[in-house]
């Protein structure tokens, strides 16, 4: 048994009350807990239970309800979260019930799906929250069978005392309540964890196999009415002006009305700039009863709109990029010895430039939300990655109490960073303030694509120095839109491992808009980084693997504190991984490519196995190795690293979005790729258990995929792809004679 | 506004709505049968899918006038209590990430597993080529669909 290292104080967060239908509920808040030192709020006496985020119910009969406070993208929280509850808790699984927890704006930080980081923060004050409720109840059966409660012990609940005794939480629930909130609890050793490592199935998926309502396009209320928005045609427009006579002799057409005022108030207080696609311009809402009258309605109005800043085209935007490449301003990030004197001894340099371009990000549920604004309550329901930043947002933009705001996150069809930025629920708050009804704003699939946040379009220019067989220098330079990378990334690898090392970021700021998309700057900057290390092992003769297991050699006893990652772990996931994926061993006719790479606290390597089908190299197969720490839901955790490994060879193969004027040249699925089944590789997943505490999964395993393919490609064709998608270079696919016959 | 009689889920209803309104709207608007879900409305995406008349077809591109008198199956009138072959199969794989395809890419399988009761791997993976899966859940979309293939054959 250990007790818990972080130190706070469980009586600001945690409140037990009796049920009036009989049993427990017990009141924490995750986030104040995940933040040991955020402080509390400064008058206690007057929280209420509807100012915790997250709750344990236990019912007379021992059922367990488990709030989970945390948004669902498709990431497993809602699964994982509670189990952590679940094992201190100490109940058996298959009595969990699980809910969706709202959100308390008040007093509370961090209820939001981003970083990778849901789990690894709520490791410990979930399961100091189980622990603490489990030892009320044991004290409560203590105090009834007049013993010691070091006497008792638990077992999926069920107290037991010395004579053999035992209660169920059920049964002593009304006396726990009554208790004093224990001060110091202690925590499971993790050799004992029985629902931690288990296989927990999605607790949605019923009702997700059988279609019942769930995510926020689901949602609905008597007298809702639906809203179709028209937003400028291209990046750079501003709307003059409309006409709605078609639109309003429409069926089920209800009303059309201008907005915009709001936003741009929203955006004047720095809040909203970055966040609302399009925010400049005003934009026409077609009001109708149903969502398809809405969204038809929508094709018949008639705009004018004026051009307020530079209408863009990719080939405009590439020639920035590259000139911020070759320029003189920047802003440089981390900065190790002397590179320019390294380059000036160096032996060998080599020098590549990595380009990749815009992405949507593709929810399969298109953007929505639900808004009703009464002069009581604001009420938001729907998808939001972010519902704490939405609500604030909202508030200030109708000049509202955030107290008024109540908000309910639904289950959501994706997220992958999209739903980081609120403009949907912005633009819903706005039409529910003009038309006092309460309505469902629905983007087509067309709006969802062309009004994005995207993922900016990058380049990366990388150049090394080479002495005497050894790396001296090590140069990034990074030229991107809208913004540049975390300041974080400069202390992942090679940060460390070669002497003279600079990362300089230079961006332009254009006026699409831009944002997080699942592993931001690393699900490029890997392709990048590990294409290249696989080069400058050509170029230095040297083994690709020992060369990265060398470097990393260096990093080892560093007093760098500002090194992200941990060159041992590192290192066995590189082993591990050229074990299990039979790294040179295949036979001809298999070509492997290697990438590793961390993020997101997490250690992951990949081999990507490419075959020769039809005079096609075709990825068959990607091992995957990830050392994220404890496993808190392997069935889930496979899951995730299943589809990030898809995911990152989908958009490396064929991800692409440009724009000419403006105008985004992709608007549905008809004409932008994403990967499908038949192109699928096979995943084979393997976790390191290392019992250390748990790092992030749902972002990790996609960065590396599109460098090991890109590796593999190179064994296969000879050819090496600098420029992301790789199906843009169809020439660069064909594969010499000599390897099919091989 | 014209009248439509329509055979959902054995069950026959009525609706007046413009006859161009795609079956995707009516089921989710006028009949309060959410399970079929929107993704592209342009037959791309495969999330809308439902049956007519045994066939897995796109709701979202069926203009509600052209499937009037015909049967209509969607996700919610596949079984009766989530016990379909294919939705246990979905169960015992844990498929989902988000969950959003998920009814459209079991209403394709189902579709698929009734004509062709024994597929090799390549012919689920064509089957299952119209469904996008943006969570990229295909492996074990794969595996499920050759589970409830064992299963039903």
């Amino acid at each position: 048994m250990s007790t818990s290292p972080i130190a706070f104080n469980r009586r600001a967060f945690i409140r037990t009350s009796s049920l009036a239908s009989g049993g427990l509920l017990i009141g924490f808040n995750l986030f104040t807990a995940c933040k040991p030192k955020v402080q509390p709020p400064v008058d206690i006496s007057r929280l209420n239970f509807n100012d915790f985020n997250a709750f344990i119910k236990i019912a007379d009969n021992g059922m367990v309800t488990i709030f989970s406070p945390n948004p669902e993208i498709g990431q497993g929280v809602k699964t994982a979260m509670p189990m952590l509850i679940a094992e201190e808790l100490d109940v058996a699984w298959k009595n969990v019930y699980v809910q969706q927890g709202i959100l308390d704006t008040e007093n509370y930080t961090r209820q939001l799906a981003g970083g990778s980081q849901s789990i690894r923060l709520g490791w410990e004050p979930l399961r100091q929250t189980g622990a603490t409720a489990r030892q009320m109840l044991v004290n409560a059966a203590a105090a009834k069978w007049g013993v010691d409660p070091s006497e008792c012990t638990t077992s999926e609940g069920v107290i037991t005392n010395a004579k053999g005794e035992t209660l169920g939480y059920g049964d002593v629930v009304k006396e726990a309540a009554a208790l004093e909130v224990p001060e110091n609890v202690t925590l499971m050793d993790p050799k004992n964890f029985k629902v931690i490592g288990t296989d927990a199935p999605n607790v949605d998926i019923d009702k997700i196999i059988s279609g019942k309502p769930l995510f926020g396009l689901d949602y609905k209320v008597e007298g809702m009415v639906y809203a179709s928005v028209l937003r400028p045609p291209a990046f750079g427009k501003v709307l003059d002006t409309y006409d709605d006579s078609k639109a309003k002799a429409m069926p089920g057409v209800l009303e059309v009305i201008r907005i915009g005022e709001k936003a741009k108030e929203l955006s004047k207080e720095g809040i909203g700039n970055w966040t609302v696609a399009m925010g400049k311009s005003d934009k026409v809402v077609v009001i109708a009863k149903t969502t398809w009258e809405a969204l038809k309605a929508k094709e018949a109005l008639s705009a004018t709109w004026v051009d307020d800043s530079t209408l863009e085209s990719t080939q405009f935007q590439d020639e920035q990029l590259l000139g911020l490449l070759d320029g003189k301003e920047f802003q440089t990030l981390r900065k190790d010895g002397d590179i320019e004197n390294a380059f000036f001894q160096a032996d060998k340099i080599l020098e590549r430039t990595y380009e990749s371009p815009f992405l949507p990000h593709n929810c399969m549920e298109p953007m929505n939300f639900f808004a009703n604004i009464t002069d009581e309550k604001i009420h938001l329901v729907g998808p939001v990655q972010t519902p704490e930043f939405a609500a604030t947002a909202v508030a200030g933009m109708l000049g509202r109490d955030v107290n008024d705001v109540h908000l309910e996150m639904t289950r959501m069809g994706g997220g992958f960073g999209r739903r980081l930025y609120g403009d949907f629920v912005y633009e819903a708050a706005e039409i529910a303030h003009a038309i006092k009804k309460p309505v469902k704003l629905v983007f087509s699939r067309e709006d969802d694509m062309t009004a994005g946040t995207y993922r900016p379009a990058i380049k990366y220019r990388i150049k090394a120095a080479i002495r005497n067989g050894q790396v001296t220098a090590y140069y990034l330079k990074e030229a991107a839109i809208g913004g540049n990378m975390y300041g974080l990334i400069p202390n992942f690898f090679p940060a460390g491992a070669i002497e003279n090392y600079q990362v300089d970021v230079a961006n332009y700021q254009s006026n699409i808009t831009t944002g997080a998309w699942r592993a931001p700057y690393t699900n490029f900057l890997a392709f990048a980084e590990q294409s290249f290390f696989d080069e400058l092992a050509e170029t230095m003769e040297v083994d690709r693997i020992q060369l990265r297991l060398d470097l990393l050699d260096k990093v080892k006893g560093t007093t760098d504190e500002r090194i992200e990652y941990s060159p041992e772990r590192m290192q066995q996931v590189i082993k591990v991984a050229v074990d299990k994926s039979g790294w040179g061993k295949k036979g001809e006719g298999i070509f492997q490519g290697f990438a590793a790479y961390y993020c997101h606290n997490s250690h992951v390597a990949e081999v990507a196995d490419v075959e020769i089908e039809n005079g096609m190299p075709i990825v068959k197969k990607v091992t995957c190795v990830v050392d994220c720490g404890i496993v808190v839901n392997p069935l889930g955790a496979k899951n995730q690293i299943e589809g990030g490994v898809i995911d990152g060879v989908g958009h490396a193969m064929y991800g692409d979005f440009s724009f000419a004027d403006g105008r985004p040249q992709s608007q549905n699925y008809d004409k932008y790729r994403l990967i499908r089944m038949g192109e699928i590789p096979e995943v084979e997943a393997h976790l390191i258990e290392n019992g250390l505490a748990p790092t992030g999964l749902g972002e990790p395993t996609l960065p590396p995929a599109g460098a090991a393919v890109a590796n593999a490609l190179k064994a296969a064709t000879g050819n090496r792809f600098t420029q992301q998608p790789f199906s843009k270079f169809p020439e660069l696919m064909k594969v010499p004679t000599k390897a099919i016959i091989g | 506004m014209p009248k439509y009689n329509i055979n959902i889920n054995g069950v026959s209803k009525s609706v007046e709505v413009a006859g161009d309104t795609p079956l995707l709207w009516v089921l989710r608007d006028h009949l309060d049968l959410v399970g079929t879900k929107y993704g592209c409305g342009i037959a791309q995406c495969g999330a809308c899918t439902v049956h007519l008349d045994g066939n897995a077809v796109r709701s979202c591109s069926m203009p509600i006038a052209s499937v009037a008198g015909q049967q209509i199956t969607t996700i919610e009138g596949l079984s009766k209590n989530g016990d379909h072959p294919v939705q246990l199969a979905w169960k015992e794989v844990d498929v989902p990430q988000c969950g959003y395809c998920q009814a459209g890419q079991i209403m394709t399988a189902s579709a698929f597993l009734d004509k062709n009761p024994n597929p090799t791997s390549d012919e689920i993976k064509t089957a299952m080529h119209g469904n996008i899966c943006r969570c990229a859940a295909y492996t074990r979309i794969h595996n499920a669909v050759a589970i409830a293939a064992d299963k039903m054959g």
